[in-house]
């Protein structure tokens, strides 16, 4: 296969071991230099950060609570179970941390126009709502099928201004929406930003949502040090493109004793071939412009994904996340579709906290981890999300009752 | 370098005042049997060389037209291995040099040394792979040393000069100016600036320069062509075989 040495050699930036870098169109190589160098220069810039902090605080609601959940761990009956509760946020999920510092780059970058891809629809709600705030055009590409999945988060992106794109190519889910995305960022390049909403793509996009969605694992950081005056055994995350995941493991990487779980999506099971997970089943190789384990046939077509939750239906992992596969820091896991539901159903029964299908993977996850574990223990989930655009869907699965 | 069979091909073109015409063909776009059929239809219309596409999942710089013709590709089975097998099949009817453009997936998936070797014994002279950009082509260019095949550049309208001089300066085969920013496609109009572009990419450029993207009348391919070395067209010719329009094919190659 293709020779390590070669891929880690080549004069390419933006690795993470081998895995990533910035396999694109030349016509898109201007604007990425050009991206990088404007997202350097506003970090390095003290007036941004704290334009950025602003927002942060004051309309998406942060610092939000690390909450113990003292019924779910009752229930599990191990570890002390945590929830960071990105699903507090404004809009409902951690993807406006990523796109208001997008949206507030694209401004300074004197860019007026936004392009976004969205699954679940959470991305291009949060990239409608920094674009209605800033004032910017906004164009959403949407595969069909989560169209009709998500029917509501469709309203309400035009609700806030947005175009939303219905894209019919392929299964019509996520990946289908990037690359029209990426088709229409490369012929609207020089008066547009693309506000990648996962911790994916080409150089330099890995590198700034992981940065904007540092702040989760940041602030958990110092909330745990004040709760606990510790650091958490153990922190559990989902993964679709990895970008929750991802903001929220940063800052514990170097804490060897924190044990990090990417939770990836198993759909109806790995053994059937219908899933979304890229470590488990995937092979190396490159896809929306990085180097990743993607998950393909064996001449190199990208198969389509599976999974009940729209936001983690993505055949690839963000190269990062591959890295740490394979140095063993995170381990990586999954869930299926019915243990997600299962997840789910049991955080709103125990807590009254209704997760997006996306984070009831890493409910059920860490319920399951936390069994094992001892009580003085502590666990960390990211609820990166909340259940509402996700009720239809899951009413639809549970046949239209409960399975109580 | 100079001395590859492709750039020599094209050179030939220029010294006898002739413009370059290379029509890209969507390989096994309504069955792979289709594909030495329609070479050879081509070679006998005379053009300089042909580009040989390999259908994808996610070819995101293509436009709806060669995108369509991917997915009937697909929906024949068709695959970089069995195109590499066929062309092999009936290399020695094929006078003229032939280049491959796929995404890069593919290529990784075959693995970069058997793939080589495999398009050396089905005579390709030319590699296009519009997702390796200059920062990224070390990964091929190594292993292409010493084969004969070109690594051959796209250039955009998007490229400072400095990173024109860049790219150019590593120019194989030809350069392959992108003449629109965007996908591949049908097109009504093209910048002003073109000429002035072609000027300066003619200049630094130690191979010819063709143009493509958006090419696609009789007109276009002798206004545009005019201001390169020659020509690149796509989606009129994958548009005309799969209508089975031969006498539009041959209008846009006499053009
Ligand atoms: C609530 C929620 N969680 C998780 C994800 C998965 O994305 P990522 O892996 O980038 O966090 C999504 C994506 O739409 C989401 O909406």
């Amino acid at each position: 296969m293709v020779k390590e040495a070669s891929l880690t050699q080549s004069n390419g930036v933006g690795r993470y071991g081998k895995f990533g870098g910035q396999f694109v169109p030349e016509t898109l190589m201007t604007a990425l230099i050009e991206l990088e160098e404007a997202y350097d220069g506003a970090m390095a810039d003290s007036t941004f950060v704290d334009e950025v902090n602003y927002y942060l605080k004051d309309y998406v609601g942060r610092e939000n609570p690390l909450y113990f959940a003292e019924k779910l761990t009752k229930s599990a009956g191990g570890a002390k179970i945590y929830l960071k509760r990105e699903d507090l946020n404004h809009t409902g999920a951690h993807k406006i941390n990523n796109s208001l510092g997008q949206a507030l780059l694209a401004v300074r970058m004197g860019k007026k126009k936004i392009v976004a891809e969205t699954g679940a629809g959470q991305h291009g709600v949060a990239t409608a709502t920094a674009c209605a705030l800033f004032g910017l055009d906004c164009v959403i590409f949407m595969g069909a099928e989560d169209i009709r999945r998500q029917e509501l988060n469709v309203f309400r992106m035009e609700l806030l201004g947005a175009k939303v794109v219905s894209v019919n190519k392929g299964a019509a889910t996520l990946k289908d929406a990037v690359n029209e995305a990426l088709r229409y960022w490369v012929a609207n390049v020089e008066d547009t930003h693309y506000i990648l909403g996962s911790a994916l793509g080409p150089h330099p996009f890995p590198k700034i949502v992981r940065d904007f969605q540092r702040v989760i694992g940041v602030e958990t950081r110092r909330q745990i040090m004040e709760k606990e005056e510790r650091l958490p055994d153990a922190i559990v995350a989902c993964i679709g493109g990895g970008s929750n995941a991802i903001g929220m493991f940063h800052p514990f990487l170097d804490d060897e004793d924190v044990a990090l779980y990417g939770v990836e999506a198993a759909g109806s099971g790995i053994e059937t071939g219908l899933h979304a997970a890229a470590i488990a089943d995937g092979k190396e190789g490159v896809l929306h412009g990085a180097y990743m384990y993607v998950l393909q046939d064996d001449d190199g077509f990208i198969q389509e994904a599976h999974s009940i939750s729209a936001g983690l239906d993505y055949p690839a992992v963000g190269p990062e996340h591959c890295h740490l596969h394979d140095i063993g820091r995170v381990k990586y896991t999954s869930v299926t579709d019915a243990g997600a539901l299962e997840g789910l159903q049991l955080l709103a029964r125990t807590e009254g906290i209704i997760p997006a299908l996306e984070s009831a993977h890493a409910v059920k996850f860490a319920v399951e981890l936390a069994k094992d574990m001892a009580k003085e223990e502590i666990l960390v989930i990211c609820l990166s999300g909340r259940g509402d655009k996700d009720v239809q869907t899951v009413r639809n699965a549970l046949g239209g009752g409960l399975n109580d | 370098m100079t001395d590859m069979k492709l750039t020599k091909a094209i050179n030939d073109c220029i010294e006898r005042r002739e413009k370059a015409f290379v029509p890209y063909i969507m390989a096994g776009d309504d069955g792979l049997e289709t594909l030495k059929k329609n070479i050879l239809f081509l070679q006998e219309a005379g053009v300089t060389a042909i580009e040989i596409g390999i259908p994808f999942s996610d070819p995101v710089a293509d436009g709806p037209v060669i995108q369509e013709a991917g997915e009937r590709a697909l929906a024949h089975g068709v695959t970089l291995r069995n195109v590499l097998k066929e062309l092999a099949s009936f290399n020695k009817e094929v006078t003229i040099p032939l280049v491959i453009m796929t995404y890069l997936n593919p290529i990784l998936r075959y693995g970069i040394d058997e793939f080589i070797k495999d398009c050396g014994d089905s005579g390709i002279d030319g590699l296009i792979i519009p997702d390796l950009p200059l920062e990224e082509s070390a990964l091929l260019r190594d292993s292409l040393v010493g084969s004969g095949i070109a690594l051959i550049p796209l250039v955009s309208l998007t490229s400072p000069p400095d990173r024109i001089r860049k790219i150019t300066a590593k120019g194989e085969g030809f350069i392959y100016a992108v003449t629109v920013n965007g996908i591949t496609g049908v097109r009504d109009g093209f910048d002003d600036d073109l000429a002035a572009h072609f000027e300066r990419l003619k200049a630094v450029s130690p191979v010819p320069v063709l143009a493509g993207f958006g090419i696609s009348t009789p007109e276009q391919v002798r206004t545009i062509g005019a201001l390169a070395d020659g020509v690149i067209v796509g989606s009129a010719i994958v548009d005309a075989f799969h209508r089975k329009d031969l006498q539009a094919v041959e209008a846009l190659v006499k053009a």
